[in-house]
């Protein structure tokens, strides 16, 4: 009797079993992109690594990618892949003796690293800070909107990406979608990355900004000249942050990052650390120089001064 | 004289003695310490001729200022070159309220210290006026402007007093400090502040 009953719970098991598996094969099946589904979704969906790709490879995803952005924004857009530059580790300078707190960097930013205009994503956040409590984030306010800056008693403190030496945010992203270049920038591959944003929780700067919602861009507000690594359009469900303008900051030569460019009082300062001659060196072996939070020893390479 | 007057005549021989001996004496290589940035006391070997004493600054011989290239300083609408109408003033170097023209110039940098011809030659109007006497260009004028803000002028020099424009690793644009800066009135304009971000919570979020 009992044998019985014992091999009848085990027929049963093997068929719930299958049913089971009958059941997610069938849903996986409908899930799939059907037939007349382009070839690029099949293609997106099993991109490797960006690291892990071939050179052939790459050219493919890059080919897939730059029709993809042009068919959605009508107009010609590149995906560039430059590696870094050898000999080259990236540092930023910011005198808070002059920021005058305009946001002029921030919409700059925007607009030149493509980034959503509804919901809204800003790489740069400007704090304005009391000068009596110093640097003293509890008292900090970034939605200040006077008639006219700066305003007396106060200065203004613009953060953004420090591009840390030990960052924190890669060291904690479960798929390895961001990581250190060797040029110093954190990078992030918008295809690798799953959204699950311990990175932005990791970062001890708030650098970091997560697409809730599929950005929404104007075609003729879109800036054509991407990398890959940077300012290429997103997709929804993905965390993007400052690349120090790797589009333009990794050509030879190579612009300034568009916030160095737009200031209109110079505060601020980019650089090649590994060069003495260059503007950066100066500042930090020369002015009163320190770093954000540097208690957590993340060791930025952004680095604010005071020049007077 | 009246400090020898007061001191010891034989204390005073000896400095002198001293002084002439040290300035004339021999240099040999030798350890020199110093502290370095982080206050720790270091011990380095300079040779003879790193020990021996900078020649003293030639004022004669100047090397001459680099150049920079920077675009056409911001003068008003059809004012330059200045001598279209200079030319028939009679050059008057007496300082004086301006009545007829240049009313709009409101000196405030360093007022009541200064007049048009301490910067602006009185004869040559299309040339400003070193303090040496030297005349140099409106394009040049960050030499006027680097006499008193010396600090100023070597980072501006280096890049990091001012805004560049251009390439990191390339031509870098110069700007004058006029530029930015009117020099009548030097003092940095407040601005208009761009719109603060979204408050979380806002439609769209």
């Amino acid at each position: 009797m009992s044998d019985i009953k014992k091999c009848d719970d085990h027929v049963l098991h093997k068929s719930r079993r299958k049913m089971l598996k009958g059941l997610a094969a069938g849903i996986g099946l409908i899930a799939m992109p059907g037939r007349d589904a382009s070839a690029s979704v099949w293609e997106e969906f099993f991109q490797k690594h960006f690291r892990e790709l071939s050179k052939d490879e790459l050219k493919g995803v890059i080919a897939r990618l730059e029709k993809e952005y042009s068919t959605r924004y009508d107009k010609k857009i590149t995906v560039k892949t430059t590696p870094p530059i050898e000999g080259v580790r990236y540092g930023y300078g910011l005198d808070l003796s002059r920021c005058i707190g305009c946001r002029r960097c921030v919409y700059a930013c925007v607009t030149e690293n493509n980034q959503s205009r509804t919901p809204q994503v800003q790489w740069i956040r400007v704090m304005q800070l009391d000068k009596e409590k110093g640097i003293d984030l509890s008292h900090a306010e970034h939605y200040y909107n006077p008639a006219t800056v700066p305003e007396k008693g106060h200065f203004y403190m613009p953060v953004q990406c420090q591009q840390c030496e030990k960052p924190p945010c890669t060291k904690v992203c479960p798929v390895q979608a961001t990581w250190k270049e060797n040029d110093g920038i954190v990078v992030v591959d918008y295809n690798w990355c799953i959204g699950c944003r311990y990175c932005m929780a990791a970062c001890p700067y708030g650098a970091r900004h997560f697409n809730w919602a599929k950005p929404v861009i104007a075609a003729k507000e879109v800036n054509p000249n991407t990398h890959y690594l940077g300012n290429r359009p997103r997709p929804k469900g993905v965390v993007e942050k400052c690349t120090f303008c790797i589009q333009r900051t990794r050509e030879q030569p190579g612009r300034y990052p568009a916030c160095a460019e737009v200031c209109p009082v110079g505060a601020r300062k980019f650089g090649n650390l590994l060069d003495p001659e260059s503007e950066i060196r100066y500042l930090i072996e020369n002015k009163r120089v320190f770093i954000f939070k540097e208690d957590l020893n993340t060791q930025p390479k952004f680095y604010y001064f005071y020049a007077t | 004289m009246k400090i020898l007057y007061f001191a010891r005549p034989e204390i005073v021989l000896l400095t002198m003695a001293s002084v002439v001996f040290l300035s004339v004496g021999p240099v040999f290589a030798a350890k020199v310490k110093e502290f370095d940035r982080s206050g720790q006391l270091i011990t380095t070997e300079k040779s003879a001729a790193e020990l021996q004493p900078q020649p003293a600054y030639d004022i004669k011989n100047r090397q001459k200022e680099k150049t920079f290239a920077v675009p056409r300083p911001p003068f008003t609408e059809g004012a330059f070159p200045c001598s279209q109408c200079h030319k028939y003033m009679k050059p008057n170097s007496k300082p004086r309220a301006l009545t007829e023209y240049h009313t709009e110039i409101v000196l405030h940098h360093a007022e009541g210290q200064r007049w048009c011809t301490d910067c602006h030659n009185l004869v040559n109007r299309d040339k400003l006026r070193l303090v040496s006497g030297e005349l140099v260009d409106f394009t040049e004028s960050f030499r006027l402007c680097g006499q008193c803000h010396g600090d100023k002028f070597r980072d501006w020099k280096v890049g990091v007093h001012g805004r560049r424009t251009g390439d990191w690793n390339g031509d870098k644009q110069y700007l004058l400090c006029v530029h930015c800066h009117n020099p009548h009135d030097p003092k940095f304009k407040a601005l208009k502040p761009m719109p603060p971000p979204d408050r979380p919570g806002k439609a769209g979020h």
